[in-house]
């Protein structure tokens, strides 16, 4: 098996505030191989944007962080500023959520592409750069006379595909992809994602896609990551993930997503915690249907549930349950607190 | 795709857009004037000649027909650019704004220049560098020069740099000997001396010129340090610079490629609207320096209750508030692809 592009291991991010730090990611671990796609599914607030930011070192000023992300053998945590600096483009990139607003409105998008080649590739000539643009805004359907025009003049679904193009023209080794259709709609979506599995084929780009839908992941992602409360609970394939979960989280997740067949909304009750003081040992105990005793007073250990794959949650490690802990647990105080 | 609007179709709109402007302003000066109790003839004359004579010189320049029918006549002559001949020192507007144009020229563009040399790096720096020691010192100057009124500055700068100092001169455009020997050609002195290639003339002017354009750069310096700071903190916080970020672009080429020149838009635009402060503040700095410009003029014909001066003159200033806001418009049409009509 192949070495990962990226690697993250005991992750932690946090953002300080005046009640406390805020711990956005809470010691991840997770690899990327060349090539492969990886899901980052969970709901709002669980610290998968921080998580996606974090791999390029885009953390805004006052964020701290520990652990590991290592990418071709070096900790990114480690090198300086502007040594990141110039692997952001060329081995890192990355796609946001809303296309409408990245690209700067006096810039015509041939001074976006050309600036970017010429900052990494100093000795690439115009005519080179220019050839070298245009033909990775011809993979993304873009016509080569809109070469000269400005961002204002394009759609939110050509913009989005401007903005691959542009991430892409350098032939980073990861791409971090930010809710890259969210702001798009289905058949735009659609578009982008074949897009998005075309570039692994050809270029043998690896993939960290942040998405809430865990239809685009079933879709598109070799494997899958769920993250909740800056932990990721579950991660595997993504077809063994969508289809039978094995953490809670997962499950309830997926129970909650909407499709054709869907006659009645599903919700998980409650809310994603505060990431200042959350709650103690299992982060989902709260809101979990199958909490135990333990879930709220001991860690659960990461399980090996298959090959390949990793569960954070006591009910794969029922045989180490302390004994007396394994009755359900015990919620009318914790959910009048909750109201509050 | 594109909204069809060129950039030639928008230029010409904005300039037809200037009659129905002018003519509001126009409309609005006479009105002023009129609703002002008594009249030129009075107000200069009165108790010194007959009430016979007076309504007799009233009747000769107009003043005793009907509002309407004035009003008529004050749109056509501003047609033909006639504002009048004024009542205390009987001279044309036109021969006014030649004669002392080129003075408050001066002094406004020469205080534009410190306010933009000064103001832009300064608010540049205040943004880039927010909630640092360096900020809040700009921003209590900023703050301080836009409140202080012009001719309290302007006494400072003559006590400290004049009179203790003795750095500059304290008021008035040139030297005597300067002023009296030049030649006109542009009714601009500091120009009429460099064409006649007399550059002491020059310096001469440009060491008066130093206290007068600082005291009110100084009042528009304080707008633009603030404008461009929080124009410059928000642009780096915008989404296309993170975007730039995040494809490796370089924090100084961040700054000054992406942020700077987005967060200059509406700093171009309130230009714009600054000539109106400007020239406010040019007359009382004209007066506090005694240079010789428009301003302290429109001060001498304000106190002897000269209506065709006032008039003359309110209309002149505001029609280059109309000309500047259109060219400023057109200037922010050549930087922003997206303004067309």
């Amino acid at each position: 098996m192949a070495d990962p592009v990226l690697s993250l291991r005991d992750l932690r991010i946090w953002y300080g505030a005046e009640r406390g730090a805020v711990r956005a990611v809470d010691g991840v671990s997770l690899d990327l191989m060349p090539g492969e796609t990886v899901g980052l599914v969970g709901e709002s607030g669980c610290g998968k944007s921080t998580l996606g930011r974090g791999v390029l070192g885009l953390l805004p000023e006052g964020a701290g962080h520990a652990g590991e992300v290592s990418f071709k053998g070096r900790n990114l945590l480690d090198i300086k500023q502007r040594e990141l600096r110039s692997m952001r483009g060329p081995e890192l990139g990355m796609i946001f959520q809303e296309p409408m607003t990245r690209l700067n409105p006096l810039m015509r998008i041939s001074d976006h592409f050309e600036e970017v080649l010429q900052i990494h590739e100093p000795k690439i000539g115009k005519k080179e750069a220019r050839n070298r643009s245009m033909e990775a805004l011809r993979g993304m359907g873009i016509p080569p006379t809109r070469y000269k025009q400005y961002p204002h003049e394009f759609s939110g679904g050509m913009r989005q595909r401007i903005m691959i193009a542009l991430a892409l023209v350098l032939r980073p080794a990861v791409v971090v992809a930010d809710e890259p259709t969210t702001a798009l709609d289905v058949l735009v979506e659609a578009q982008i994602l074949r897009i998005l599995a075309d570039l692994r084929r050809n270029f043998d780009t690896a993939l960290l896609l942040i998405t809430h839908n865990l239809g685009i992941v079933a879709e598109a992602c070799d494997r899958v990551a769920v993250m909740y409360a800056g932990r990721v609970v579950e991660q595997g394939p993504a077809y063994d993930v969508t289809t039978k979960p094995s953490h809670p989280y997962s499950r309830e997740l997926l129970r909650s997503t909407i499709s054709l067949s869907t006659t009645e909304l599903h919700s998980i009750p409650g809310a994603p915690p505060d990431l200042v003081s959350p709650p103690p040992a299992c982060r989902f105990h709260p809101r979990c249907p199958n909490a135990m005793a333990v879930c709220a007073q001991q860690w659960p250990p990461t399980e090996a549930t298959s090959p390949g794959r990793r569960s954070e949650c006591w009910l794969h490690a029922t045989d180490r349950i302390p004994v007396g802990l394994e009755q359900p647990l015990q919620r009318e105080a914790l959910a009048a607190s909750e109201e509050a | 795709m594109s909204r069809g609007g060129s950039l030639r179709g928008y230029i010409l709109i904005r300039i037809a857009l200037m009659i129905p402007m002018v003519w509001v302003l126009l409309t609005t000066v006479f009105l002023m004037m009129r609703v002002a109790p008594g009249d030129p003839i009075t107000a200069s004359l009165g108790g010194k000649l007959s009430p016979e004579e007076v309504a007799e010189r009233q009747a000769a320049l107009g003043f005793d027909r009907p509002l309407i029918v004035q009003y008529f006549d004050y749109l056509w002559d501003a047609v033909r650019f006639q504002f009048g001949t004024t009542i205390t020192d009987n001279q044309t507007i036109g021969s006014l704004i030649v004669e002392n144009g080129g003075a408050t020229l001066t002094l406004t563009v020469a205080a534009l220049v410190v306010a933009l040399v000064f103001g832009l790096p300064l608010g540049l720096i205040a943004g880039r560098y927010r909630e640092t020691v360096p900020d809040a010192f700009i921003r209590v100057f900023a703050i301080l020069g836009y409140a202080a009124p012009p001719f309290f500055v302007g006494l400072l700068a003559q006590l400290l740099f004049a009179q203790n100092l003795d750095w500059f001169p304290a008021s008035k455009m040139a030297s005597p000997i300067v002023q009296a020997t030049a030649e006109t050609h542009t009714h601009i002195l500091i120009v009429d001396l460099a064409i006649e290639g007399d550059w002491e003339g020059v310096w001469d002017v440009i060491l008066h010129l130093v206290l007068p354009a600082t005291t009110l750069g100084l009042l528009v310096m304080g707008v633009f340090i603030r404008l461009v700071r929080v124009n410059v903190g928000q642009a780096l916080g915008g989404d296309y610079v993170e975007a730039a970020r995040a494809r490796g672009v370089p924090e100084r080429r961040v700054v000054s490629r992406h942020a700077f020149k987005n967060a200059l838009i509406p700093v171009v635009t309130v230009m714009g609207l600054q000539v109106a402060l400007l020239l406010g503040g040019a007359v009382l700095t004209e007066k506090t320096f005694s240079w010789p410009g428009l301003g302290s003029r429109l001060l001498d014909y304000l106190t002897n209750r000269d209506y065709i001066g006032v008039q003359g003159l309110i209309t002149f200033f505001a029609l280059i508030v109309v000309v500047i806001s259109v060219i400023i418009d057109i200037v922010n049409a050549l930087i922003d692809p997206r303004v067309r009509y």
